[in-house]
C-alpha cells in the first residue's frame, strides 16, 4: 500500500524569499512523524503548504493518493486533514463549544468520530470551562482547545505545529499523553517539534528539517543513535 | 418644549432605523470580508426604488401587496448584492485595500447610472403603509404610526441580529471569520460560501432599509450617497464591525438630527460632525470598536519609493513645461481651454498625491478642498467684491482652514477609517455649501466669476495657471524631498519608530494633510475663474473620485505620476462624457475592470509581467522531462 501522505520536492516562497526548497518526505498511516529544525528552518511553513494556506510554488503534496496542491485550504480540510497551529489562533471572543462548533464536519467511516462529549474525556478541563470565552483561558488550555477543535473535524491526519511550546512540564506530559492518545485511535500525527526528548516520546519516526531542505529520515531510534546528524542539525 | 423635545426624540429615533440597518450591513461586511462597501449605500437606493415598482405593482392599499413588496424589494436587494460578490469582489479579496475601495466606487457609479436607465431621473413617491395611515396623538403632537413602526423596527433588527450571530451556526461562522478567516478556511469552512453569504445579508439589510424609507421620503438618486456618507459617520461612530454600536450611533445622529433641524436649520450637519469629532478625540475606534488588530495590511502601490528626479526625468519635466508653455503659439482656443483645465487638474492630483504617496493617506474627499478653493474665491468675488488678485490669494486659505480642522480628526486614524471619515467630510462640505442657499446660491451656485481684465483672454488665463499650477507642484516636490518630506514618509512607513526617534507623527501628517487641501485650494481658486461659476458639484464625490483616478492611473509610485495621470485621465472622460450619457456607468466599468484585471495596480501588474517572463522556461523543461 502507498503512503499516506507524500511530499514530493515541495518549493514555497514568502514573496521573493524560497523557504521550502524541494521539500521531501512522506508518511504512512497511523504513525505519528517528527518534523525537527530549528527556529526559521521552516517546519510551520511546511504545514501550511500542506494545508494549501501557503500556495506551494512547485512540487506535489499527494493525499491517500490523491494530488492536493492547489486546493483551497477548507477542501484540504474536508478531505480529513486537520491542521493545529503554532499560535493557537482560538477565536478568542467564542465561547469553548462555539470554538468546537466551528470545526464541526459529518462523521466518516475511515476516522475516528468526536463529538464534544468526547472530546471532554480527553480533556476533561475543556469539559469544566464549556462557556468560558477562548480568549479568557490559559495558554495550555487554549492549547488543549485548538487540538479538541480540530478534532471535531474528524481528520484522518493531524498537523500539530509545536504543540509543547511554551507550556509548563506537566502540561507538555499531559500533552505527549494526548498525542498517543490519538495515535491509539488509529489517526495519523504530523507534529513539528524541537525538543528531542518530547519528540521521543511520542514519535516513531523523524525527518529533519534544515533551511527549507530535508536532511535525514529515519526512525526516532536511528536518529537518537546518530550523534552527527543532531549535533549539526538539532543542537543549538 | 417638553413636549417638543419628546417629540423630536421620537422623529429621531425613527428615523435611526433606516440609518441602521444599513450601517449594520456595512459593518457586518466589512467585519468577515475587510472591505469597505462604497455601493452599500446604492444597495439602499435600489432597495428603494425596488419597493416603489413592487408596491405599485402588487397593489399598494392591500396590506400583503405593500408588505410584500417591501420584503421581496429587500430580497432581490440581497441578489444583487450576490452578483456584485461573485463578480468583482471574490475576484479582489487580495487587492490592496485602495483598491477594493475604488472597485466598490466603481459599482457606485455603474449603480447609478442603472437606476437613472431603469427609473428616470424624476424623483418617486412612494404610498402610505396599509394599517399606519394614521396618527397618533402625543405630547399634544399628531405623530404618524408609521414612524412608530419604524421606531419598533430598529431594536427589533438588533435582536434579530443578536439572535441570529449567538444562537445560530451562521452567525458563529460569521464571529470567528471576522476575527481569523483564514483560520475558518483551514477548519473546513467554505469562505467562499460564507463570504457570498455574508455580503447577501447585509445588502439585504440594506435594501430593506430603503424599502422601509419609501413611505417616508421620496426615492431620488442622490439617496445613495447621502446614505452612504452617513453610513460611514455611524460606522465611524459606533465602532466598525460592531453591530451594537451602529444601532447607538444610529439613534445618536438620528436624534441629532432631529434637534438640528429645530434649532439650526441650516447647519445640522455641523452638529453631526461636532459629535463625531468629540467621539472621535474620546474613542478613536467608535463608541463600541476596539483598535483593528493584526490587519493592518499594506496600502500595495502606497509603499513608493520616491526617488528624487534623475537628470532624465527632469530634463523631461523641462521639456514638458516648455512645449505648454509654447501652445498658445501655435493651439487654438478651444484647446487652451483644454490645457488649461488640464494643467488645473495636474495640480489638483498633485496635492492629493502628496498626502496619499509620501503620507499614506488616502482621502476620498479631496474635492473638499477643491470645491472650498473655488468657493473661497467665488465668495470673495460676490460677498466682498474683490478682483481676481486677493480673490486667488484667499481661495487657498479656505480649503487650508478646512483641511486644519477636517485633517486633525482624519490624521488620528488611517486606512479604511480614514477614508471613510475623509469621505463624509467632503459630504458635509458639499452639503453645507447645497443648504446655505443665502451665502452659496444653493444648487444654482455662484456665477460672475470672471477674471480680471488683463486674464481675460484665453492665452492670458493660461499663462496664469501654468505659472501657479507650476510653481505649486514644484513646491510640493521639493517638499516631498526636503527633511519633512522625509519625515513624512517615516511616519507612513513606520509610526512607532518614528516616534521613536523624535518625530511627532500625529503633527506631521497634520500639516501634510492642511498642506494638500491649501495646495488644491490654489487648483479650486483658478478653476473657480476659469470657468466663471462656482457650483456644489464641485466637492462632489464623483471629483473626488476623479482625483483618486488620477494618481492611481498615473502610479502612487513616482511623483510625476499624478501629472501624467491627470492629463491621460481628464482627457479620457472628458471624451467619455461627450460620447454617452451614460458615462458614469462606463467609468465605473472601466474602474471595476481595471482593478479586478489588475488586483495589484497597474505598476504591480507589470511587475507580475517580468515575473512570469521569467519563469517561462521551467515548464518546458518539465514538459520534456515528463515524456518517457
Ligand atoms: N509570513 C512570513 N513572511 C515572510 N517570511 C516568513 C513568514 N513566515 C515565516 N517566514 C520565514 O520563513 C522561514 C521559515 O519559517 P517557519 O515559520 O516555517 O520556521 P519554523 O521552522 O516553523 O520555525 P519556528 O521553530 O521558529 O517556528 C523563516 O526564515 C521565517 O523568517
Ligand atoms: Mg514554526
Amino acid at each position: 500500500m502507498s503512503a499516506m501522505l507524500e511530499i514530493a520536492a515541495l518549493d514555497a516562497y514568502y514573496g521573493r524569499a524560497h523557504i521550502l526548497q524541494g521539500v521531501t518526505f512522506a508518511m504512512n498511516r497511523g504513525e505519528v512523524l517528527a518534523l525537527m529544525g530549528r527556529n526559521g528552518a521552516g517546519k510551520s511553513t511546511t504545514m501550511k503548504a500542506i494545508m494549501g494556506l501557503v500556495p506551494p510554488a512547485g512540487g506535489t503534496v499527494s493525499f491517500e493518493g490523491q494530488r492536493i496542491d492547489g486546493r483551497e485550504p477548507f477542501e484540504i480540510a474536508r478531505l480529513g486533514i486537520g491542521y493545529v497551529p503554532e499560535d493557537r489562533r482560538v477565536f478568542s471572543e467564542l465561547s469553548v463549544m462555539e470554538n468546537l462548533s466551528v470545526a464541526q464536519r459529518p462523521a466518516r467511516s475511515d476516522a475516528p468520530h468526536w463529538t464534544p462529549e468526547r472530546l471532554f474525556q480527553l480533556f476533561p478541563n475543556l469539559g469544566r470551562m464549556r462557556d468560558r470565552a477562548g480568549g479568557a483561558m490559559s495558554g495550555g488550555e487554549q492549547q488543549m482547545l485548538t487540538i479538541a477543535r480540530t478534532l471535531m473535524g474528524n481528520p484522518r491526519l493531524v498537523l500539530l505545529d509545536e504543540p509543547s511550546e511554551g507550556l509548563a512540564p506537566v502540561i507538555v506530559e499531559e500533552m505527549a499523553k494526548t498525542i498517543l492518545a490519538l495515535k491509539a485511535e488509529g489517526l495519523t500525527v504530523l507534529i513539528s517539534e524541537q525538543n528531542l526528548h518530547f519528540a521521543g516520546n511520542v514519535a516513531d519516526r523523524a525527518a529533519i528539517i534544515e533551511k527549507g531542505v530535508i536532511r535525514f529520515t529515519g526512525t526516532m531510534d536511528e536518529l537518537k543513535g546518530n550523534e552527527a546528524v543532531r549535533s549539526q542539525y538539532l543542537s543549538v | 418644549m417638553i413636549d417638543l423635545i419628546l417629540n423630536q426624540t421620537l422623529n429621531g429615533l425613527a428615523s435611526a432605523s433606516s440609518l441602521f440597518l444599513v450601517a449594520s450591513g456595512l459593518s457586518i461586511i466589512f467585519g468577515v470580508t475587510r472591505i469597505v462597501n462604497f455601493a452599500h449605500g446604492s444597495l439602499y437606493m435600489l432597495g428603494a426604488y425596488l419597493a416603489w415598482t413592487l408596491v405599485g405593482r402588487f397593489g399598494p392599499t392591500d396590506a400583503l401587496g405593500f408588505w410584500g413588496g417591501v420584503l421581496l424589494a429587500a430580497v432581490l436587494t440581497g441578489l444583487i448584492g450576490v452578483v456584485i460578490e461573485v463578480l468583482i469582489l471574490r475576484r479582489i479579496y487580495q487587492a490592496p485595500e485602495l483598491f477594493q475601495l475604488l472597485a466598490t466606487f466603481g459599482v457606485v457609479l455603474m449603480l447609478q447610472d442603472v437606476a437613472l436607465g431603469l427609473w428616470g431621473a424624476e424623483d418617486k413617491i412612494g404610498p402610505r403603509a396599509p394599517g399606519f395611515k394614521s396618527f397618533v396623538i402625543l405630547f399634544g403632537n399628531r405623530f404618524p404610526t408609521y414612524e412608530l413602526f419604524l421606531i419598533a423596527v430598529g431594536p427589533l433588527v438588533l435582536l434579530i441580529l443578536w439572535l441570529l450571530f449567538q444562537k445560530t451556526r451562521w452567525g458563529t461562522l460569521v464571529r470567528a471569520a471576522t476575527q481569523d478567516r483564514e483560520m475558518v478556511g483551514a477548519l473546513g469552512v467554505n469562505q467562499r460560501l460564507l463570504f457570498t453569504s455574508v455580503f447577501a445579508f447585509g445588502s439585504m439589510l440594506a435594501g430593506l432599509g430603503g424599502a422601509l424609507q419609501l413611505p417616508r421620503e421620496a426615492v431620488t438618486l442622490h439617496m445613495d450617497l447621502s446614505m452612504i456618507s452617513e453610513a460611514f459617520v455611524v460606522v465611524v461612530v459606533g465602532g466598525l464591525g460592531s453591530v451594537t454600536g451602529a444601532y447607538l450611533a444610529a439613534v445618536l445622529i438620528g436624534i441629532l438630527h432631529a434637534f438640528g433641524i429645530l434649532i439650526f436649520p441650516k447647519i445640522t450637519l455641523v452638529l453631526v460632525f461636532l459629535v463625531m469629532a468629540v467621539v472621535l478625540v474620546v474613542k478613536p475606534y467608535g463608541l463600541m470598536g476596539k483598535a483593528p488588530v493584526g490587519h493592518q495590511r499594506a496600502h500595495g502601490p502606497a509603499e513608493p519609493l520616491l526617488l528624487p528626479a534623475d537628470g532624465l526625468t527632469k530634463l523631461a519635466g523641462l521639456i514638458g513645461l516648455i512645449i505648454l508653455a509654447l501652445a498658445p503659439l501655435v493651439a487654438p482656443d478651444h484647446i487652451l481651454l483644454t490645457l488649461t483645465e488640464l494643467v488645473i487638474f495636474a495640480l489638483f492630483a498633485a496635492s492629493l498625491h502628496f498626502m496619499m504617496g509620501p503620507g499614506g493617506m488616502a482621502s476620498f474627499g479631496h474635492a473638499a478642498y477643491f470645491g472650498l478653493g473655488a468657493y473661497g474665491a467665488a465668495l470673495a468675488v460676490k460677498w466682498l467684491g474683490a478682483p481676481m488678485e486677493p480673490a486667488l490669494l484667499l481661495a487657498p486659505f479656505l480649503a487650508g482652514i478646512a483641511g486644519v480642522v477636517f485633517g486633525w480628526f482624519c490624521v488620528r486614524l488611517s486606512g479604511v477609517y480614514l477614508a471613510m471619515l475623509t469621505l463624509a467630510f467632503a459630504q458635509i462640505a458639499w452639503a453645507t455649501a447645497f443648504q446655505s442657499v443665502d451665502l452659496t446660491g444653493g444648487d444654482n451656485g455662484i456665477l460672475g466669476v470672471w477674471p480680471s481684465a488683463w486674464a481675460v483672454s484665453k492665452p492670458a488665463y493660461y499663462y496664469l495657471t501654468l505659472a501657479v499650477c507650476a510653481a505649486s507642484i514644484v513646491a510640493l516636490r521639493l517638499t516631498i524631498f526636503s527633511p519633512f518630506g522625509y519625515g513624512l514618509r517615516a511616519a507612513r512607513d513606520n509610526p512607532l519608530r518614528a516616534e521613536a526617534i523624535g518625530l511627532d507623527v500625529v503633527r506631521i501628517q497634520w500639516v501634510a494633510f492642511a498642506v494638500a487641501a491649501f495646495c488644491a485650494g490654489i487648483a479650486g481658486g483658478l478653476f473657480a475663474f476659469f470657468k466663471g461659476s462656482v457650483f456644489p458639484t464641485y466637492m462632489a464625490i464623483p471629483r473626488s473620485v476623479d482625483a483618486l483616478l488620477m494618481v492611481l492611473l498615473g502610479g502612487v509610485q513616482t511623483v510625476s505620476g499624478p501629472i501624467i495621470g491627470a492629463f491621460a485621465y481628464a482627457g479620457l472622460s472628458e471624451q467619455l462624457m461627450k460620447l454617452t450619457m451614460y458615462w458614469r456607468f462606463v467609468l465605473g466599468l472601466s474602474i471595476v475592470l481595471l482593478v479586478v484585471l489588475f488586483p495589484r495596480g497597474l505598476v504591480g501588474a507589470g511587475l507580475a509581467l517580468r515575473e512570469r517572463w521569467r519563469k517561462e522556461p521551467e515548464p518546458a523543461a518539465t514538459l520534456v522531462e515528463a515524456r518517457p
